[in-house]
């Protein structure tokens, strides 16, 4: 057996955390796309730009102004510790918190782009018939979005799974609440584990591989684009 | 004439380029705020420059065997080295220890701490930061610590680990977690603990520290690398090591 019982438990909290912060930025990701999509709003460039910038700030800022954020000095440990939740650093709400700020650019865009392309007229043609903005969302928009649902979501669940920078600023390295894979692999390394190291780094490499190829081959929105 | 003054110029210039030589080095966390000071009066009393680079030792040896440009590691522990030197990385007869590591149970807040390192038998904390013992010879020597009070498996679910001594004293410094155990180097400044509170571990309570420094084989033509081996065995490199909590061999 080449993977430890701490490299699977490993393996199990990153598919969990990737998928439990997949699912909250459908859920807020999508209103916030729509907004952005359809908004003529001054604040429209500046939200764009807060979306951004966990693509092009290194995972250590991110991960340093959490840590002292979330602490019990900052703004949020303080909020989290008068509602009874004491603070997030070292729990593995806290990962999930990161991982939605750290991920948000890569479900928002895709979704952003995709409700854009929508033509206007659609949704007046829905209006016409008496549909409700919600029913004409659900019944007009969402099939036709369907693509950029995909993009959103497996962009949003791989960034999620390749996660470090951010995991080792907060996490702790916890057994089981925040080691992920990530934190796992640079353990072995840094224990001079190399084959372990291996084993686990392949793994990765071949899954994300495969999900991305599943993206680019199955998507209809990017093969009508190459 | 002109032209006498400007050659003697640049024969000196020439002279001063082939003694004051260049040298990189691998600095254990740790060990980090004594370096500087070191590195500072070895280029003012030799004329050759050091360029610091500090990281977990761990990191270093798989960065060295594949080919990184440092000249001399301090590590944080004894095996490294050895086993550069086995491996063909160090020159062999280069290796000694530079510092013996002391730790200390620290909380950046006054009066958390007690004298005897009792609150971790009674405290009331949440957290309890130490680095990681697998990894890093300062987590370890905590697990032993804690193994000799007879504490670590009581307080094992209040751990969290840092990758390194540097974000282990991150995340007691911050608040996040309420103690932790650091390097005495980290938190002393000028014999004493600078901030907070701290406990010094008794040196009984684990395995001695032995941070050993080697020279690398990248290193072996390298007079600056040299010139810092020997500035570190000497009396001013060795105050400063005391200075900030070292034991020395």
């Amino acid at each position: 057996m080449p993977f430890s019982a701490s490299d699977l438990a490993a393996v199990w909290l990153t598919l969990k955390l990737a998928t439990l912060t997949t699912a909250l930025l459908l859920l807020a990701g999508t209103p916030l796309a729509w907004w952005l999509a359809r908004t003529g709003s001054c604040w429209k460039g500046a939200v764009s730009a807060v979306v951004a910038l966990p693509l092009v700030l290194p995972p250590t800022v991110l991960g340093f102004y959490l840590l002292v954020a979330m602490g019990p000095g900052g703004p949020l440990g303080k909020l989290t510790q008068a509602a009874g939740l004491g603070t997030l650093p070292f729990t593995f709400p806290g990962l999930v918190v990161a991982s939605c700020l750290y991920s948000l650019p890569f479900v928002v865009q895709p979704l952003q782009n995709a409700f854009t392309a929508i033509p206007e007229r659609l949704l007046e043609a829905a209006a016409t018939l008496r549909a409700a903005p919600l029913d004409a969302f659900f019944h007009v928009v969402v099939p036709l979005a369907r693509p950029g649902f995909l993009t959103a979501a497996v962009l949003g669940f791989a960034h999620t799974l390749g996660e470090f920078g951010v995991v080792l600023m907060i996490g702790g390295n916890i057994p089981e609440k925040t080691r992920v894979i990530s934190v796992q692999i640079y353990d072995h390394v840094e224990a001079l584990e190399y084959a372990q190291a291996h084993w686990l780094a392949g793994g990765m490499l071949l899954f994300s591989f495969l999900v991305l190829l599943a993206l680019y081959t199955l998507n209809p929105m990017t093969r009508r684009q190459t | 004439m002109l032209v006498r003054p400007l050659l003697i110029f640049l024969a000196v210039l020439a002279a001063m380029q082939a003694t004051a030589e260049e040298t990189r080095i691998a600095v254990a966390a740790n060990f980090s705020a004594p370096a500087k000071q070191i590195a500072e009066a070895f280029e003012r009393g030799t004329g050759h420059r050091a360029t610091l680079v500090t990281g977990s030792t761990g990191k270093f040896h798989a960065q060295i065997v594949n080919g990184a440009p440092f000249d001399v590691l301090l590590s944080a522990d004894d095996e490294t080295p050895a086993r550069l030197e086995k491996e063909g990385h160090a020159q062999a007869g280069t290796r000694f220890t530079y510092a013996i590591g002391r730790l200390v149970l620290w909380s950046p807040k006054p009066d958390v701490v007690d004298g005897e390192g009792a609150i971790l038998k009674n405290g009331d904390f949440r957290h309890l930061a130490l680095a990681n013992p697998k990894v890093a010879p300062y987590g370890q020597a905590a697990m032993e610590t804690l193994g000799a009070l007879g504490l670590a498996d009581t307080l094992r679910p209040r751990f969290v680990l840092g990758e390194n001594i540097a974000q282990t004293h991150q995340f007691v410094a911050s608040g996040n977690a309420e103690l932790g155990f650091v390097a005495l180097a980290q938190v002393m400044k000028d014999g004493r603990i600078a901030d907070g509170s701290g406990w010094v571990v008794p040196a009984r309570l684990h395995q001695p520290i032995r941070q050993d420094a080697a020279l690398l084989t990248r290193g072996r033509g390298n007079a600056a690398a040299k010139a810092f081996l020997a500035w570190l065995k000497g009396d001013a490199a060795q105050a400063t090591i005391r200075s900030f909590g070292y034991d020395l061999p």
